[in-house]
């Protein structure tokens, strides 16, 4: 089972020119507002027309510009779950979850939404308008309704976008439940790199209706291969760099020179690039001793960020005085648990960090 | 009989006219009105702004353009005219006359709402109706058409006043003929020109209490009671 998409439309700002080809799982599509992920599962569901290209699921073709095959939304048995969940406001949760099973016998479809109520924790809502139910609530109904019709593929498009925060991890579980017995092709639309790891076996970026990264979400994540993919995946640390050898770079926005434990680039043609390592990655080390090992730089604390329960430290490898401060973009953002930072937060500047050769990568621009 | 003073007894037939004219006319707009708004709705084209401009230009033409117009396509001479001199069938100052000329300026007001009213419908309440599978049809008849109901409704009672109301088409296209074609705008007018002011008067207040219950109606169901209506649209 598997969805080929291979499509071209002209959109206001740019050009939606997306290819690609998603298995019988889960894929998250993740990229920016505006990057046409939505634009994208609306033309698979058959609600926008592409201006080229082929859509093919298992061995239908729903569009080819070819031969001007375009097969209605209404055929293609693709359902669609709506950011805004888009439950029928006139319709009971029972009638809404029933509403693409009006071909069935009576008795059957009712036996059918029963089951799907149960499936979706919805037992005792048959009779409710959509206006008295919870955004997770909601959200349960028209993935019911969505699953209801047994479609071959299931696009999700910003599922968890409208729910609190405290809702959605209960939410998540819930869908990485629903994918796990569904066992089909799945596409799930989002914005949040979370998300779209937690959610997803494979990774889609999408950035101005290109591809720009596709495959394994771990390889992804671990190697972003363009500066573009690193801020999406939620890299905080890039700096242009230029290569000395095979394993080893010059640093520019920081200021330093790195071992890496990946190889750059074969050739010297292109010596320019970037490297990124994970805010969390960054380690902090003891003066005495680690002081000369490889990747470790004395560092000074030029501001700090604080979340519940991270902190975020904005660090810089030289020392500034308060009339020359520094780009923002020389500073590494590092990020650990308050505890750990309770540790070290009284001792005197410089401190260490050690940027370990497996934790950098290096991107080709 | 007593002596200088001779009052007619009141021919009640303007109002059965009237409301039968007005019932028929206002079922046809519905109709007619619908499925033109349901047509338009989602299509672009700088050419059908043209279409639009036409639609609504019985609301802005002085009636008596309107009933020119009509005396010219129902007249013996014209198209539609000798169409139904084929059939024996005259329409120029017979009843159907009066129907037609209320359904042509009514038309805008049914039109206009229904438009509004489809166009209020959340779009992706539609689009999730045709990824279940639904047909065009269906998506209308059960999604578009219940959550647009309250639209449609008060563009019907409009549609109904408008109707009603028709003086001017109706006079040029079915004339004055009592008992078939006199209605009561047509009955308040004749009798000012004979000056008979009681009956006029009478009229007039009949008139003015069949509009007031009816717009009164329509401000209280869409005020007060649409939140509840929309739901039980469906039942």
């Amino acid at each position: 089972m598997s969805l080929e998409v291979q499509i071209e439309k002209k959109l206001p700002d740019f050009t939606l020119d997306v290819s690609f080809r998603a298995e019988a799982e889960p894929l998250s599509i993740l990229g920016a507002s505006g990057a046409g992920k939505t634009m994208l599962l609306r033309c698979i569901a058959g609600l926008e027309r592409p201006d080229r290209g082929r859509i093919k699921l298992n061995d239908r073709v729903f569009f080819d510009s070819e031969s001007g095959l375009n097969i209605p939304a209404r055929q293609r048995r693709v359902s669609m779950l709506f950011q805004n969940y888009a439950i029928f406001p006139h319709r009971t949760v029972a009638e809404n979850i029933g509403f693409g099973l009006e071909a069935l016998p009576r008795d059957e479809r009712s036996t059918r939404v029963a089951e799907l109520i149960g499936r979706t924790h919805l037992a005792g809502f048959e009779d409710r308008y959509s206006r008295t139910l919870s955004g997770g609530e909601q959200q349960r109904v028209a993935l019911a309704r969505a699953l209801a019709i047994e479609p071959e593929a299931l696009l999700l498009d910003e599922p968890l976008s409208a729910l609190d925060t405290h809702l959605r991890s209960q939410v998540e579980v819930q869908l990485q439940e629903t994918f796990a017995a569904y066992r089909r092709p799945t596409l799930l639309v989002t914005h949040n790199m979370e998300e779209a790891y937690r959610l997803g076996a494979r990774l889609l970026v999408l950035s101005r209706g290109r591809v720009i990264a596709s495959g394994a979400k771990e390889r992804i994540f671990q190697g972003p291969p363009s500066v573009e993919v690193a801020r999406l995946t939620g890299c905080k640390n890039i700096s242009r760099a230029r290569t000395i050898s095979d394993h080893s770079v010059e640093a520019l926005d920081w200021g330093c020179t790195l071992r890496l434990a990946q190889p750059t680039v074969q050739s010297t043609a292109q010596p320019t690039g970037s490297v990124g390592i994970r805010a969390h990655h960054i380690e902090f080390v003891e003066a005495n001793g680690a002081a000369n090992e490889e990747n470790v730089f004395p560092c000074w604390l030029v501001r700090s960020s604080e979340t519940p329960f991270r902190i975020t430290l904005f660090l810089s490898l030289q020392q500034h005085s308060l009339q020359s401060p520094q780009p923002e973009s020389a500073q590494l953002q590092a990020e650990v648990y308050k505890e750990k930072w309770q540790r070290f937060r009284d001792k005197p500047f410089p401190w260490h960090v050690r940027l370990r050769t497996d934790s950098l990568f290096w991107m080709k621009e | 009989m007593r002596s200088g003073y001779n009052p007619e007894p009141m021919d009640w037939s303007p109002l059965w006219i009237s409301i039968a004219t007005s019932v028929t006319a206002t079922v046809i707009t519905l109709f007619l009105g619908l499925a033109t708004a349901a047509w338009r709705e989602g299509r672009k084209g700088s050419a059908l702004a043209l279409v639009d401009g036409i639609f609504l230009l019985p609301l802005v033409l002085p009636p008596t353009v309107v009933g020119f117009l009509l005396l010219l396509l129902f007249g013996r001479n014209g198209p539609l005219g000798q169409l139904f001199l084929k059939f024996d069938a005259t329409i120029v100052f017979s009843w159907p006359a009066t129907v037609i000329a209320a359904t042509v300026v009514a038309f805008p007001l049914m039109y206009l709402t229904a438009r509004a009213a489809l166009e209020q419908v959340e779009p992706s309440l539609l689009q999730a109706a045709r990824t279940l599978g639904a047909s065009e049809w269906r998506v209308f008849r059960e999604v578009a058409l219940p959550l647009a109901w309250p639209g449609v409704l008060a563009g019907t009672i409009l549609s109904f006043a408008r109707a009603l109301g028709e003086f001017g088409a109706t006079l040029m296209l079915a004339g004055n003929i009592p008992g078939r074609t006199e209605t009561i705008p047509i009955a308040i007018y004749f009798a000012v020109e004979a000056n008979e002011m009681t009956q006029a008067a009478t009229w007039c207040l009949i008139d003015i209490g069949i509009s007031l219950a009816l717009l009164a109606g329509l401000y209280y169901w869409t005020h007060l009671q649409a939140p509840e209506r929309v739901r039980l649209a469906r039942r």
